[in-house]
Formats: C-alpha cells, structure tokens, sequence
C-alpha cells in the first residue's frame, strides 16, 4: 500500500504528489492524508478522473483517502 | 433535484453571477472595466489608509472587506474554519508584493484581465497569455518538488486576525476619520454605494469560499492535470459579464483608449507572467489568498499584507503603469520579481520520494 501524506500542504501540492504517486504506482491503490476539505476534493476530483473509485474516511486532523483502482 | 447542483454547476452559477455583478458594479459607480479587481482595490485600500500618496487611487474599497468576512462568515458556517500557518510566510509575503507589482504593470489582476476582455479590451489577452505562461512555468517548478512547507494547526485567535482587522478597515471606511485618504478625482473617486458593495463582497466571498474559485488555479489545474473545474468559473464569469456589458452598452473592442489601461504589449504580457509565477508558487489569485485569509490561513493573511504593502511599493517607487504607458521603473521592478520568483522556485524544493 503506497501512503502519500501531504496534510499541511496548501493548493496544488496535494494533487501534485497524488498524481506522481498514482503515475509511478499503476493499478496499486494509494491512501493519502489530506487536511483540508479542499485538498480532499481536489485530490478525489483527480483520482476520479483518472478512473479510481475514491473512499473517504474522517480523521482526526483531516480526511484519509483510499484511491483504489478499477477493476477493469 | 441534487443531481442537479454538483459542485460543477455550482461553480458555473457562481462565476456567471460573479461576473453580471462585476460588470453591474461599473453601472453603480465603479471604475470602467473595474467592477471588482482584487489587485486594483487593494492598491485603492493602501492608498486610503495613506500608505502611498497617489492621490487618485485612495479609497478603502468596502468590496474587499466583504470578500474576506463573507468567507469568514461561510467557512464559519460550513465548519470550514481552520486555523493554520507557518509555511514560509516572509516568501508569501514578497511573493504577494510581487504579484501586487506585475498586476500594477498591467493595471489588473487575473479577474480583472478577464473583466476587461468582457469590456472588449483586447489587451486582456494579451495579459491572459502572460498568466498562462506564468503559471506554465510554475507547474514545472511544482513538478519538480517545489514547495513553500507544511503549515501546521495554530492558535484560533490567530486565524481571526485577518477577520477581525478587515473589520477595522471596514469601521474606518464608515467613520471615515480625518487620517483617511480618498480620491478627488481619477479611479479613487469612482466607487459604488458603500453598502452595495459591502454587500457584493459578502456575497461573492460567500460563493468563492464554498466554490474555491482561483483565477490562477483555472488555468493552472487545465494545464497541469486537464481539470476544467475552476476554469469553469473563470469561463462562466466571462460570459456573465459580456452579456451584462453588451446589455448596457459597454462593450467596446479595441487595443487602444480602453479605460484605466494601456496597449504596452510586451509589458502587459511580462508584468502578468510574473503574476501568474508568482500566483502559481502560491497556490492561488489574490482573491484565493483574501478568501483563504477568512478561512483562518494565516499565511494566506500574509500574502494579503504583502499584496497591500507591494501596492504602496509599486507607487511609492514609480513602477505602476498607468494609461500613459508603464512606469519609469516598471521594467526593473517586474525583471527583479521575475529574478525572485525563479530563485524561490528553483531553491525551495525537496526531493519527491
């Protein structure tokens, strides 16, 4: 399981390292920990558009974010 | 029902919205093409609270402390509200001087850029372009592991400066004492009802906060990852306002004799460059940062300071533009931003694991 920990990093850094993550690590799910309810959206907006089924959990702190690939 | 408001539409109603009010504005008093320019009226604020005396852009602008507490108010609401800081902020704070100075080369800031295009000032594109290029640069910094560091969760207190002082702001332009400075004449002296647009800032920070529109991000997001959602805004926010200045006649296509502009090219297309680098290393427009900065960013609160302290810069030193042509030390000033801006984006970096 890849962890990309970008809580307290402002816009665009956590979509920047979420997408090298997902980019380097093809077709392995990839949990990040996010901050703010901006970052949980930008970050679910781009997993979404790159096809991964987003599952979102609150923690204390922020959200952490399961992106697991489709099936397909 | 719900399907129908998304986050997609929602944004798009905001920003048509957004820009029938911005071109209205000019109908209820404000300068031409300036309905709202976040850069425009915050230079107009340090000139009222007498920080620079170019005595026809002096007026404590009730738009932007409706801005800032209409997203206190919202993020309030919504739960939103976080205190946080600590990333870097002396570099936010001369990265927002900086944007201050670019913007002032051009006269305008992103929203404004796009505001004028909907005016038929063709100028705006050349300043678009200038945003565009500027953000392409900074996302090659961004992929290089360029970054300004983590904030970390800071006192609450903290996080209500920036509301509580734009609520000061807000006193003085009310009570208006004798130390406050306000235009005769010129830009300064063209303004709104103030309760109008107080209330025009409240609404639209209200939306900005909810929709977190970036007229930097739109452009930033479209190139970097093909995300169209905050362009969607900026996009939105074009339409609305061509429609309203068509209805009211005051569309008029051209490069030269537009208001409060100039046709320098070159300039006009480098001063936005350096904005939109500048923005980009930010993570936002100035009216990201002064929505962010009611949020309880703190650090977003600082580039609002240096935004401010940039305008006093900018015409204290002679390198704002005005529809003359740019000013005697506008090609330094944006050279030496430019210098600044590519260090912090080549030396703040850290290897991405």
């Amino acid at each position: 399981m890849i962890e990309v920990d970008v809580r307290g990093f402002s816009c665009p850094i956590p979509v920047v390292r979420t997408k090298k993550a997902i980019e380097d690590n093809p077709g392995t799910p990839v949990t990040v920990l996010v901050e703010t309810a901006v970052s949980k959206e930008n970050v679910s907006r781009l997993a979404q558009s790159r096809g991964y089924s987003v599952d979102v959990e609150e923690v204390e702190d922020g959200f952490r974010i399961i992106l697991s690939p489709s099936s397909k | 029902m719900t399907r129908l408001l998304t986050p997609r539409t929602l944004i798009i109603i905001a920003g048509l919205i957004f820009g029938i009010l911005a071109a209205f504005m000019v109908d209820w008093g404000n300068p031409s093409n300036m309905g709202i320019c976040i850069a425009c009226f915050l230079r107009d604020i340090s000139g009222g609270l007498g920080l620079h005396r170019a005595g026809v852009v002096q007026y404590l602008r009730p738009e932007i402390m409706g801005l800032a507490l209409g997203a206190f108010a919202s993020a309030l609401s919504f739960r939103e509200f976080r205190a946080r800081g600590g990333s870097a902020p002396i570099v936010r704070f001369l990265l927002g001087a900086f944007v201050m100075i670019g913007a002032l080369v051009f006269l305008g800031c992103p929203v404004r850029a796009v505001l004028r295009l909907a005016g038929g000032d063709l100028n705006g594109i050349t300043a678009l372009a200038g945003v565009v290029v500027g953000a392409g640069v900074g996302i090659l910094f961004l992929k290089r592991g360029f970054n300004l560091g983590r904030s970390t969760k800071t006192y609450t207190a903290a996080g209500w400066i920036m509301p509580v002082l734009m609520l000061g702001i807000l006193l003085l332009a009310i009570f208006m004492p004798y130390f406050i400075f306000e235009s005769e004449s010129g830009p300064g002296s063209m303004h709104a009802a103030l309760w109008i647009s107080l209330v025009v800032g409240l609404g639209v920070g209200v939306m900005a906060q909810r929709t977190r529109m970036c007229f930097v991000g739109g452009w930033r997001d479209l190139i970097m990852v093909r995300d169209t959602y905050l362009f969607s805004a900026i996009a939105a926010f074009f339409i609305g306002a061509i429609i309203v200045n068509a209805a009211l006649g005051y569309l008029d296509w051209g490069f030269t004799g537009q208001p409060v502009a100039h046709d320098n090219h070159l300039w006009n297309f480098l001063g936005m460059a350096l904005l939109g680098l500048a923005c980009t290393l930010l993570g936002g427009c100035p009216l990201r940062n002064l929505i962010l900065s009611g949020e309880g960013d703190i650090d977003a609160g600082v580039t609002v300071l240096g935004l401010i302290a940039g305008a006093a810069i900018a015409h204290n030193f002679a390198t704002t533009a005005s529809p003359t042509g740019i000013g005697d030390f506008s090609v330094v000033a944006v050279i030496v931003g430019l210098v600044f801006c590519l260090s912090v984006g080549f030396l703040m970096r850290e290897k991405i694991a």
